[in-house]
């Protein structure tokens, strides 16, 4: 497919703005660019095309099944979109006087109230645009509560094996040191390890519940109890919390803060990788450390990103949050996890899940034996299910499970489509004892085969050039 | 109703299916006492019909103002109708990060794209998929400007002050001193930055325009920093790209800015998009996606998610950044806004909206009590004096004009293309009337 | 697998050997072989300190970053720049391809022999 730039012709254009109805005013020669950039001349009618033709070669939750683990990719009800899209709430500048900004503050509001009711805490702010900045946002609440404490000696985060890559990371974003902790065999938190890593240095614990295998820590009030008489507070990784909204509250299970995915759990579309928003929750003490935005609010508070954070992601979770209500929040939890049980037993006998349990919104499948009889591994079969029309699932992670594919179907899916996907897996499993060549070089049906990875990373090509 | 497709007849059959005989059963390894034993303290879910109509009373709430004169951060261009088409595309929209090339071509090609914008509007060699916005940008740039020797963080007091403050913020978590460079008449004090320039340095924040959207001399203050031994970070306005010298060209080692104004609504603050580009000596340690091209097996040309060992997923705590995502689809917007404007369309963009921040400057200065603060030349803000303020915004206001920010001296206006000859003269009769009383 | 028996090894999976006072410092075909392709080194600067038991760089694969960490503590006198242009040069050569030479050397990790090592390679593959 050729690139943009390649489908410029100099001198097209799109007609878009009036000539200039004042006098112009000419930039000192010191301050002009040498020579305009080299962004592509197209018509109209070219651009609608391309993007067509782009859009073409993606996936998206709408084109299919897509059961990728810890991402939780249901459905993205259209009228969010349609509620986000309203002038009323696109044509508000973030600094506009507060009296001519009521209805975004009451939306604010709102979901802050509904979130917080779902996760058992206090307050809540969407200054953070991701999970991940989420993270960064809870940890750094953590921080300033023992500064303000003046104690300074608490230099230690503790983080399960199993963890998410980010968790660790945003520890020694915060200065902190990282204390990883060997999960149990099913992913749990080891009681001994955590007791053996907690003292007058822990300043927190970072966890996901249902931890990162799909299981609900069973210990967690213990847990969080152990890490709290060390002095520690407990940081909720929202990551999970499909699982178990409406039912189980994370404030309860003993969490000071918590970041939720609005982008996961309360069904406002990835986008390719983002915008996302990450909701920063958190008990009455913390309350007073949560950022706020110099510029709308005044000096005084840290602030982790520019004005209130992506609003218009707030408004789509909160038209999702309004329609589902206090009876559609649990449900859909008590549904991801229904499917996510019944499409595991549908696959076992074939592909066998790494823990042989009840599992809650995802799962995860243990192909190392299935590698070594047939040679085709985890990553051959999710590049197969690519040619079924299926998103493959999360490969190779949590590390804790070798060949490891992580499934998450989510409550938006129906019995007829688990039911297709069931029988997808198992005529792959059978495949690999037939034709484990043919896998491997799955898959077969797409636009391009697989990438040269090693090509890329070792003589970047990161933009086009001119020939 | 959660958009679960399976009948009740279907739920019963499938739990049966598992061995089990309700809901109760599906969560057997929570500890009974931690169960919500009591509905939701929310409201009953309603129809589509109803959270539409009451959604759209909130927004109801809200000001519409047919004329905006403030910028600050979040500016009102004009967006082109292929733009909200394109990103509203289910596919686009509905995607998630492209992990599996082979089914993510769109996407990986729409971010390359995006990058080779990015690197034209800057002049850098290498752009990211995007940060989450010009604020996180620049914190992002402060950090991987670091290393062992030299800690500090310089910024300049006419950067824009929730830029400052996430800055500071960032340096706060991983325990690094922030010094902000003081300012003189609207503009980097160029003396004090010398004598701050200390061996610990590792990198000076400036922005151009300035928040008082002054032009700064961004090649002489580059030329201290390097002389200095430390990295030039320049945070820039992407309209004002399309006329104005890159960063590139005024030595910067990082360019980062805030990419709102490429296609994006005001939105009440976001989402937005940071974009952040360098120099290919530092392109491995740039944070954040990058999307490279590659071949398949066949030699067809490809693009992957690329350099992954930079990142957190791999690198864990021992990463510069836990970012993670990017703002995809906000790249997207900015990279079909850039292709409809082409390189013409863009710089008449930034030619206007500097002529109508000019016409405005000239009409409101005309105004006896109304002085420009500070006098160097501008971009699209300025900065002037305004007696009665509050009267004044508020008579603004109720003609439907979103006048300019109250800051420090006065007020900070701005003026795009999308405000119409008229629409200032306006603008400039009621500021007249209020104070002529 | 391939273990010289004029090398020595670290449990790190790094190869010396001294060349007039100077180490020489490599990774082995065990270490090229577990981390895959090799696609970017992160060498340090001449003249920069570096100490036994600690990292000096690491070593990138598609999937994976692994520490360099130095057998010896002394002064970074030569780095390998080829492996700038050509990492493949470590997968290809392990033992023919140094990565950095380190002079006035002041301590040395306790080292183990091409046969040690080798029995250390075989409880760890």
């Amino acid at each position: 497919m050729k690139l943009i730039f390649e489908k410029s012709v100099p001198g097209r254009h799109c007609d878009l703005l009036p000539r200039c109805d004042v006098e112009t005013v000419e930039l000192p020669e010191s301050l002009r660019r040498d020579a305009a950039p080299a962004l592509p001349e197209l018509s109209e009618v070219d651009l609608s095309r391309h993007y067509t033709e782009l859009n073409r070669q993606v996936h998206g939750v709408n084109c299919g099944f897509y059961p990728l683990g810890s991402c939780t990719m249901k459905y993205n009800p259209r009228i969010d979109e349609d509620m986000a899209a309203l002038p009323g709430f696109t044509g508000v500048h973030p600094l506009a006087p507060a009296r001519t900004t009521v209805g975004c503050r009451r939306v604010l509001d709102t979901a802050r109230s509904y979130l917080c009711e779902i996760t058992g805490m206090d307050d809540m702010t969407f200054q953070p645009a991701a999970g991940a900045h989420g993270e960064f946002t809870g940890v750094l609440l953590i921080k300033q509560y023992h500064d303000a404490r003046g104690d300074r000696a608490r230099t230690k985060i503790i983080v399960p094996d199993s963890a998410h890559g980010t968790n660790p990371a945003t520890a020694a974003m915060c200065g902190y040191q990282v204390v990883n902790i060997p999960s149990a065999p099913d992913g749990c938190v080891d009681l001994a390890a955590l007791q053996a890593a907690l003292g007058p240095d822990t300043a927190g614990l970072m966890l996901t519940n249902p931890n990162t295998v799909g299981i609900f820590d069973e210990n967690i009030l213990e847990i969080t109890r152990l890490v709290h008489e060390a002095g520690g507070l407990c940081y909720y990784d929202g990551a999970n919390l499909n699982a178990v909204m409406g039912v189980v509250r994370p404030g309860d299970m003993g969490f000071d803060c918590i970041h939720l995915n609005l982008h996961k759990t309360f069904a406002t579309p990835h986008g390719g990788g983002g915008p996302g928003a990450g909701a920063v929750g958190c008990k009455d003490f913390l309350r007073d450390f949560l950022p706020r935005s110099a510029l709308m609010d005044g000096p005084g508070r840290l602030q982790v990103r520019s004005f209130a954070g992506n609003f218009l992601v707030v408004v789509k979770a909160l038209a999702y949050l309004m329609t589902l209500g206090r009876q559609g929040v649990p449900e859909a939890a008590q549904n991801a996890v229904l499917n996510a049980n019944y499409l595991m037993r549908a696959i076992q006998g074939t592909f066998e899940p790494a823990f042989d349990r009840t599992c809650m919104h995802e799962f995860v499948l243990d192909l190392s034996a299935y590698k070594k009889d047939t040679g085709v591994s985890a990553l051959d079969v999710a590049k197969s299910l690519i040619d079924h029309g299926m998103h493959p699932p999360t490969m190779y992670f949590p590390l804790i499970v070798h060949e490891a594919l992580m499934l998450e179907p989510t409550e938006t899916e129906s019995k007829e489509t688990l039911d297709w996907a069931a029988e997808v897996f198992r005529q792959l499993y059978a495949l690999g004892y037939q034709d484990p060549a043919y896998m491997q070089a799955a898959p077969h049906n797409t636009p391009i085969g697989r990438p040269d990875e090693v090509q890329a990373a070792r003589h970047p090509v990161v933009r086009w050039q001119k020939s | 109703m959660s958009y679960v497709p399976s009948t009740p007849a279907q739920r019963q059959e499938m739990l049966r299916a598992v061995g089990m005989q309700n809901y109760r059963d599906l969560y057997r390894d929570v500890p009974e006492r931690m169960l919500l034993d009591r509905p939701l303290d929310i409201p009953d879910g309603m129809s589509e019909l109803e959270v539409s109509r009451a959604v759209s009373a909130m927004a109801a709430e809200n000001t519409a103002f047919p004329t905006v004169l403030r910028g600050a951060g979040a500016y009102d261009h004009y967006i082109p109708g292929i733009v909200r088409s394109v990103t509203s595309k289910e596919e686009f929209l509905t995607a998630y990060t492209p992990y599996q090339a082979e089914m993510s071509q769109g996407v990986l090609q729409s971010i390359f794209e995006y990058q080779t914008m990015i690197c034209e509007l800057t002049g850098m060699d290498v752009s990211n998929a995007s940060v989450y916005d010009g604020a996180t940008a620049a914190a992002e740039a402060a950090a991987m400007c670091r290393d062992r020797k030299r800690r500090v963080t310089l910024i300049s007091a006419a950067a824009h002050p929730d830029v400052i403050n996430t800055v500071r913020t960032y340096c706060y978590g991983t325990g690094d001193e922030l010094r902000i460079v003081p300012m003189k008449d609207g503009l980097t004090d160029t003396d004090a930055l010398r004598e701050m320039l200390t061996e610990d340095v590792a990198s000076f924040y400036l922005q151009q325009p300035n928040f008082f959207g002054q032009f700064e001399d961004a090649e002489a203050l580059g030329a201290l920093v390097h002389g200095a031994g430390a990295m030039y970070v320049m945070g820039c306005n992407p309209i004002a790209l399309g006329i104005m010298k890159t960063p590139a060209a005024c030595g910067a080692d990082v360019a980062v800015g805030e990419g709102q104004p490429l296609g994006m609504p005001l939105g009440y603050g976001g989402p937005y998009l940071g974009f952040m580009a360098t120099t290919a000596k530092h392109m491995r340690k740039l944070p954040g996606r990058i999307v490279g091209e590659t071949a398949d097996h066949d030699g067809r040309r490809a693009y992957v998610l690329s350099l992954q060992a930079r990142e957190q997923h791999i690198r864990r705590e021992k990463a510069s950044s836990n970012i993670c995502s990017n703002q995809a689809l906000c790249a997207l917007t900015a990279g079909v806004y850039l292709a409809a404007m082409g390189p013409e369309g863009l710089a008449e963009a930034a030619r206007q909206s500097m002529a109508k921040a000019h016409f405005l400057c000239r009409g409101l200065t005309a105004i006896e009590g109304v002085d420009l603060v500070y006098t160097g030349a501008f971009f699209h803000e300025f900065v002037t004096t305004l007696p009665r303020q509050e009267e004044v915004l508020a008579a603004l206001e109720r003609g439907g004009i979103l006048g300019g920010l109250p800051v420090d001296g006065g007020v900070l206006w701005c003026a795009t293309e999308k405000v119409s000859r008229d629409e200032l003269l306006n603008a400039v009769r009621i500021v007249k009337e209020v104070l002529a009383k | 697998m391939n273990f010289p028996a004029e090398l020595q090894y670290s449990q790190s999976h790094e190869w010396t050997r001294t060349e007039d006072g100077v180490a020489v410092i490599g990774i082995s075909d065990f270490a090229q072989d577990a981390l895959g392709d090799v696609v970017f080194v992160n060498l340090p600067e001449v003249g920069d300190e570096v100490t036994a038991g600690e990292p000096f760089g690491d070593v990138e694969s598609v999937k994976a970053v692994s520490d360099l960490v130095s057998p010896v503590s002394g002064t970074v006198c030569a780095v390998n720049e080829d492996l700038l242009d050509s990492p493949e040069l470590l997968n290809q050569d392990p033992y023919g391809t140094w990565i950095i030479q380190v002079e006035d050397v002041t301590a040395t990790e306790e080292l183990l022999d091409a046969e040690a090592y080798e029995a250390l390679c075989a409880t760890e593959g």
